[in-house]
């Protein structure tokens, strides 16, 4: 049995014989309970540097493991807010979250896929009611400061990540965590992965800049507008709620963090010199 | 023509950045960006003052425009606003309690 922390009080979950894993991504775990072993033997290979049995869980997430077919019949993600809680569907899986009581449930197969899709919305909920932000993005950690490096797919983040050097610890190829921390933000590694297909380090570091990405013919780091700026990352934001009031947060945390954090354009030539240039 | 009256929206997030004018509308998420016209016209719609108004004090008298052009770039301006629930829009002064505060700086 675990107990829950929701800020105002502990919720107590249920005695029985069902399995639990705490994923602890971005100092905010979630616990996943389910009755399936198998299920849950795939969450820790799927999770596993991330998986903290000793942190309090700030939300709790009811898995029920149903043989493999269609759960839903949205074929693309769809989330809304309905009845107090998000819904969230797509083919494979069928969620609802209640940020009140920080509890929810999911039900899918017996793999890593709809899991995966569902704690990012939920870290996603999250982050944006503490005016943090996920970011398609790789990161990574040297010199005890953290840098994220935005841009669409093809642009070269799998590029850089793989030319990441000794000294330096990546994060993530592909979905970076950001949360404020007194007039700064907070870089995580996640394991959100992408063409990488590793999962980042779980560390974490003061964010020192965020480039945007572009691939050129010379290495060099450029200065962009504010308003290029928040342009900019608001195109890399994961956020998947069609949701008025979080959607003028989500703008508000983009506009928060170029205001408090250097944003620069990084061309590079995609061989391991580029790194010379991020210290 | 009825004389227009212009408000910002209390459902719209807004910030001055480097001195340019972002609205994003939270209905579509459609991002704006205001030019420094557009910035005089926002700033402005505190839903008392028309919009011929608007454009003969603050624009005309800030930037070298005709203001019969100004005028009709202005209309056309916060008609697509409007559109995005950015804007309220009304014939006669509009009660202070649909429009918002000014933008964060």
């Amino acid at each position: 049995m675990t107990a829950v922390r929701n800020g105002r009080d502990e919720i107590e979950m249920a005695e029985s014989s069902a399995h639990e894993i705490n994923i602890d991504i971005g100092g905010v775990p979630i616990l996943v309970r389910t009755e399936s072993r198998e299920f849950y033997q795939i969450l820790q290979n799927r999770f596993g540097r991330f998986v903290n049995a000793a942190a309090s869980p700030v939300f709790a997430l009811e898995a029920d493991v149903v043989p493999i077919g269609k759960i839903t019949y949205e074929e693309e993600l769809r989330v809304r807010f309905a009845g107090g809680r998000w819904v969230l569907q797509r083919g494979d899986f069928y969620a609802e979250i209640d940020l009140a009581s920080c509890r929810g449930m999911i039900r899918q197969a017996a793999n890593p896929y709809g899991i995966d899709a569902a704690l990012r919305i939920v870290h996603s909920l999250l982050l944006a009611q503490q005016g943090g932000l996920l970011v398609h993005a790789a990161s990574a950690v040297r010199n005890v400061r953290a840098f994220v490096f935005a841009g669409v797919s093809g642009v070269g983040k799998t590029t850089l990540a793989r030319l990441t050097p000794p000294d330096a610890a990546l994060l993530t190829d592909e979905i970076s965590y950001l949360r404020r921390n007194g007039d700064g933000y907070i870089a995580y590694g996640t394991p959100f992965a992408g063409e990488l297909g590793e999962p980042g380090e779980n560390v974490r570091a003061p964010l020192a800049a965020l480039y945007l990405l572009a691939q050129g013919s010379e290495n060099k780091i450029e200065p962009v507008e504010q308003a290029q700026a928040v342009r900019s990352l608001l195109a890399n934001v994961l956020f998947f709620a069609d949701d008025p009031e979080l959607v003028a947060r989500v703008f508000d945390s983009a506009c928060e963090l170029v205001e408090r954090v250097p944003v620069r354009r990084l061309t590079f030539v995609p061989d391991y010199r580029v790194w010379e240039l991020i210290v | 023509m009825n004389p227009v009256y212009i408000a910002r929206s209390k459902d719209i997030a807004a910030r001055n950045l480097g001195g340019e004018t972002m609205i994003m509308s939270p209905r579509d998420s459609t991002l704006f960006n205001l030019n420094d016209v557009g910035t005089v016209i926002w700033e402005a719609a505190d839903g008392q003052t028309s919009l011929e108004e608007i454009v003969e004090r603050e624009v005309c008298t800030e930037f070298d425009v005709e203001p019969a052009e100004a005028l009709k770039d202005a209309e056309n301006f916060v008609c697509e606003l409007a559109a995005h629930g950015i804007l309220l829009l009304a014939d006669q002064p509009i009660a202070l309690s649909s429009a918002t505060n000014k933008e964060h700086s």
